[in-house]
C-alpha cells in the first residue's frame, strides 16, 4: 500500500469530484475536534511536507520551546463530508501531529493511542472497539440564557416510536449520513431520558474508531445544527434523568482468533480476558480521570441512573463497571467486555489508550480477577461492600486527578508531556469549579441559614 | 486524450458529471470563438453541443465547427424531442444525436462508438458490473451513475473484487493482496472493509458482495449462480 499511490488517490479523487476545500482534522488533549482548511492547491504539499501551525494556540500542544508543529494529513482517512456537499463538496483527512523534524508530537492524543496499540501489538494482539455513544438533542440557547437548564424537545420514552417527532428524524437522517461516510451503526435507538439518543457503531481497529468517534459527534452536532438544534455529549445536562455514556465493547484479537474466548470458561472468558478485566479493574480508578474528564462527568456516575459506581465486574447487571455481555452459542467472535464508565464527552483516543493499557497491564502481571458482582451493587450497604472488597470510582474530577496524579500507568501510558499538562487543566478546571456558587446552594441556604 | 468540446458554457452538470465518471475530459466554450480561444494544442477530440435550450447559437456553432479547414468531428448534438424535426437538412453539421433524457451510459455508448469510427480516442479503464463502474484512471467508482465517495482502500478492494468477479477470495488473501502487508488490524480489517463497502452500495447493491461462510467474500455472482 505505497504512500505516493493513496496521495494520488486523494489528489486525483478532489480533481474529478470538484473537492473545494479540505478539512484539516486533529483533536487536541481534551479530544476537541480541530480542523484548518486547505484548498486543493494546497493540498499535495500538505500531503507531502504536511502544514505548519503554531502549537500554542491548541491546548494541550504548548511547549517551552519551539511552538510550530505540523499537521501530516493521514491520506487513508480521507473521506468526502456528504452532510457538507452541497454544490460544493468538502473532504476531510485526519492529521497526525508531527515536530518539525518528522518525529511524533508528544501531545498528539492520536500519537498517544498508536503507542497503545504497539504495545498490544507487541504482545500479538490486535485491539477491537465498539462504543455506544450517547448524547441529548435541546432547543438551542437563547441569548443571554447561558447557564440556565437546557429545553428537551420530545417527551419520548423509552423505545417509544412517535411519528414526526424532530428528534428521531434527526436521529434517523444522522444514521443514513453516516452510512453513507461508510460508519456502520449497528443500533440506533431514542434513550430513557427526553430528547435523549444513542449511536452504536460496529466495532473496528481502536485508531479508526477514535477516528469515527470524532466524525460521529461532528455529524451529530452539525446535522442538528443545520435543523435549529442543539445536540450536546454533555455528560450530565439535565438532573434528575440519565446522563450520556460511552460504553465501550472491546476485545483483543490474536491474528485471527478471538483472544477473550474461551471454551472451557462458564463464562466463555479466556485466561487473558480474565486478566485484561482484572488489568482494568485495578486500575480504574487511575484512569477514570481519562474517561471521565470533566466536573460534570461526576454528576453521571453516581448511585441509581445505570452509570457504573463501584469497582466491580458482571454478566448480566448494569450496575457493575466491566460487563460481560452474554452471547449467543458458538459465537466465539462477539465474546467481549463492555467498559460502563467512559462518557461521551471524553478524549476517545486517550480513553480507549488508558483501557487498553490497564488490561493489557493485567494481562503482563498475570492479575487475577475476583468473583462476579452478585447482587445490584446499588443495594448493597457501605458495610457488605467494604466486606465484600468493592471499591468505589472517583467520585469528583478533584479525587480522580488525585488517583490519576500517583498513577505510573498513566504517566508512562500518556506520555510525560501530556500526562503532566492533563494534571494540570484538570485541577485548574476544579478550582474555577470550586470558587462557583451554585443554584443548588442558594435554593437550599439563602433563605434558611 | 485530447478533451472534449462542450456547448454550452457551463455545461449542463449531468452532462459534465457523464463525462467525468466516464474518463472523458472536456472543456466547455459558449461560442466558435472561444471554443478556437481555448482549443487545445492537438486540436479537440470531438463535440458535444446540447441544443436543447439555444437552438440557433448551437446550430451556428456546428456549422463553424464544420467550416474549418479540417472539419470537427465527431460531433455529436444533443436535442429535444421536439426539435427532432428541425434535424432535417442539418444533418451534414453532425456525426450522431441523443434526446435529452439521454442516459449516462448510452451517452458513453455512443461516444465509444463515433470514436471507433473516426479512429480517434481510446476509451479509459474501465470496469463495470451491473450498476457498478470503476474508472481505474481517475479512481472514482459510481453506483448507477451516481459517485460513490470511497476511501483510499475502500476503493482498492473494491477495485480488486470487482475485477475478479465470481471469484471467492479468503480474507488473508484480500488481506496481502489489497493490503500488501501485515496490518494492524489482521484478517478482521477486511470484515470492516467489507461491511463499510456494503454501508455505501446501499441497502439494494449491499449483495454484490456476498459472504462465503467459513471461506471468505466474494463479488457477484457465481459461475453457477448464488
Amino acid at each position: 500500500m505505497p504512500v505516493e499511490r493513496q496521495q494520488d488517490y486523494v489528489l486525483r479523487t478532489v480533481e474529478e469530484r470538484g473537492v473545494r476545500f479540505v478539512q484539516l482534522w486533529f483533536t487536541d488533549v481534551l479530544g476537541r475536534p480541530k480542523s484548518f482548511q486547505i484548498t486543493p492547491a494546497e493540498l499535495e504539499n500538505a500531503l507531502q511536507e504536511g502544514m505548519t501551525f503554531d502549537g500554542s494556540t491548541i491546548d494541550g500542544f504548548s511547549r517551552v520551546q519551539e511552538s510550530d508543529v505540523l499537521a501530516m494529513p493521514d491520506a487513508k482517512t480521507f473521506q468526502l463530508l456528504p452532510y457538507l456537499a452541497e454544490g460544493a463538496p468538502v473532504a476531510r483527512v485526519v492529521c497526525d501531529v508531527v515536530n518539525l523534524d518528522g518525529s511524533s508530537f508528544e501531545g498528539d492524543p492520536r500519537h498517544v493511542l498508536r503507542r497503545a496499540l504497539e504495545r498490544a501489538r507487541g504482545l500479538g494482539f490486535s485491539f477491537f472497539v465498539a462504543p455506544e455513544l450517547e448524547y441529548f438533542y435541546f432547543s438551542p440557547p437563547a441569548n443571554g440564557t447561558e447557564g440556565v437548564a437546557p429545553v428537551p424537545l420530545d417527551r419520548g420514552s423509552y423505545f417509544d416510536l412517535t411519528i414526526n417527532d424532530l428528534s428521531s428524524e434527526l436521529r434517523r437522517e444522522t444514521v443514513l449520513t453516516l452510512e453513507d461516510m461508510g460508519i456502520p451503526v449497528e443500533y440506533s435507538q431514542h434513550e430513557d431520558a427526553p430528547s435523549q439518543h444513542e449511536i452504536d457503531l460496529r466495532y473496528t481497529d481502536a485508531m479508526t474508531m477514535a477516528d469515527t468517534v470524532m466524525t460521529v459527534r461532528m455529524v451529530v452536532k452539525e446535522i442538528a445544527a443545520s435543523h435549529g438544534v442543539m445536540a450536546t455529549f454533555m455528560p450530565k445536562p439535565l438532573p434528575g434523568v440519565q446522563g450520556s455514556g460511552m460504553h465501550t465493547h472491546m476485545s483483543l484479537f490474536d491474528a485471527d482468533n478471538n483472544a477473550f474466548y474461551g471454551d472451557a470458561d462458564e463464562y466463555s472468558l479466556s485466561p487473558v480476558a480474565r486478566q485484561f478485566i482484572a488489568g482494568v479493574l485495578t486500575h480504574a480508578r487511575e484512569l477514570t480521570a481519562v474517561t471521565n474528564q470533566w466536573v460534570n462527568s461526576y454528576k453521571r456516575l453516581i448511585v441509581g441512573y445505570e452509570a457504573p459506581v463501584y469497582i466491580s465486574w458482571a454478566r448480566n447487571n448494569r450496575s457493575a463497571l466491566v460487563r460481560v455481555p452474554p452471547t449467543k452459542k458458538g459465537k466465539r467472535d462477539s465474546t467481549r467486555i463492555e467498559y460502563r464508565a467512559p462518557d461521551s464527552a471524553a478524549n476517545p483516543y486517550l480513553a480507549f489508550a488508558a483501557v487498553l493499557a490497564a488490561g493489557l497491564t493485567g494481562i503482563e502481571k498475570g492479575y487475577e480477577l475476583p468473583e462476579e458482582a452478585a447482587a445490584n451493587l446499588y443495594e448493597l450497604s457501605p458495610a457488605q461492600r467494604l466486606a465484600e472488597g468493592i471499591e468505589a470510582l472517583p467520585g469528583s474530577l478533584s479525587e480522580a486527578v488525585e488517583a490519576m496524579e500517583r498513577s505510573e500507568l498513566m504517566a508512562e501510558i500518556l506520555g510525560e508531556h501530556v500526562f503532566e499538562w492533563f494534571v494540570r487543566n484538570k485541577r485548574a478546571e476544579w478550582a474555577d469549579y470550586k470558587a462557583e456558587v451554585t443554584a443548588f446552594e442558594w435554593r437550599r441556604y439563602l433563605t434558611s441559614l | 486524450m485530447e478533451p472534449l468540446l462542450l456547448f454550452p458554457d457551463p455545461a449542463p452538470p449531468p452532462l459534465a458529471q457523464a463525462l467525468d465518471m466516464g474518463g472523458y475530459p472536456w472543456k466547455a466554450a459558449s461560442s466558435a470563438q472561444m471554443a478556437d480561444r481555448i482549443e487545445p494544442d492537438d486540436g479537440w477530440s470531438g463535440a458535444i453541443v446540447c441544443a436543447d435550450a439555444d437552438p440557433d447559437a448551437a446550430f451556428a456553432l456546428c456549422r463553424a465547427l464544420r467550416k474549418r479547414d479540417v472539419p470537427l468531428a465527431p460531433l455529436l448534438l444533443v436535442v429535444d424531442l421536439e426539435q427532432l424535426d428541425e434535424l432535417e437538412l442539418r444533418e451534414d453539421l453532425f456525426d450522431d444525436f441523443c434526446v435529452v433524457a439521454w442516459k449516462g451510459r448510452e451517452l458513453e455508448a455512443r461516444l465509444a462508438h463515433l470514436f471507433w469510427r473516426t479512429g480517434r480516442g481510446t476509451r479509459p479503464d474501465l470496469v463495470e458490473y451491473g450498476p457498478l463502474v470503476l474508472n481505474l484512471e481517475t479512481y472514482q467508482a459510481a453506483l448507477s451513475g451516481r459517485p460513490m465517495d470511497l476511501t483510499y482502500m475502500e476503493y482498492e478492494l473494491l477495485k480488486f473484487l470487482a475485477t475478479h468477479p465470481g471469484k471467492v477470495f479468503t480474507r488473508e488473501t484480500l488481506l496481502s493482496r489489497v493490503w500488501g502487508y501485515e496490518y494492524y488490524g489482521g484478517a478482521r480489517t477486511v470484515d470492516v472493509h467489507i461491511r463499510r463497502l456494503r454501508a455505501k452500495l446501499g441497502e439494494e447493491q449491499a449483495n454484490l458482495i456476498s459472504t462465503v461462510r467459513s471461506v471468505g467474500y466474494r463479488f457477484g455472482q457465481g459461475r453457477w449462480g448464488a
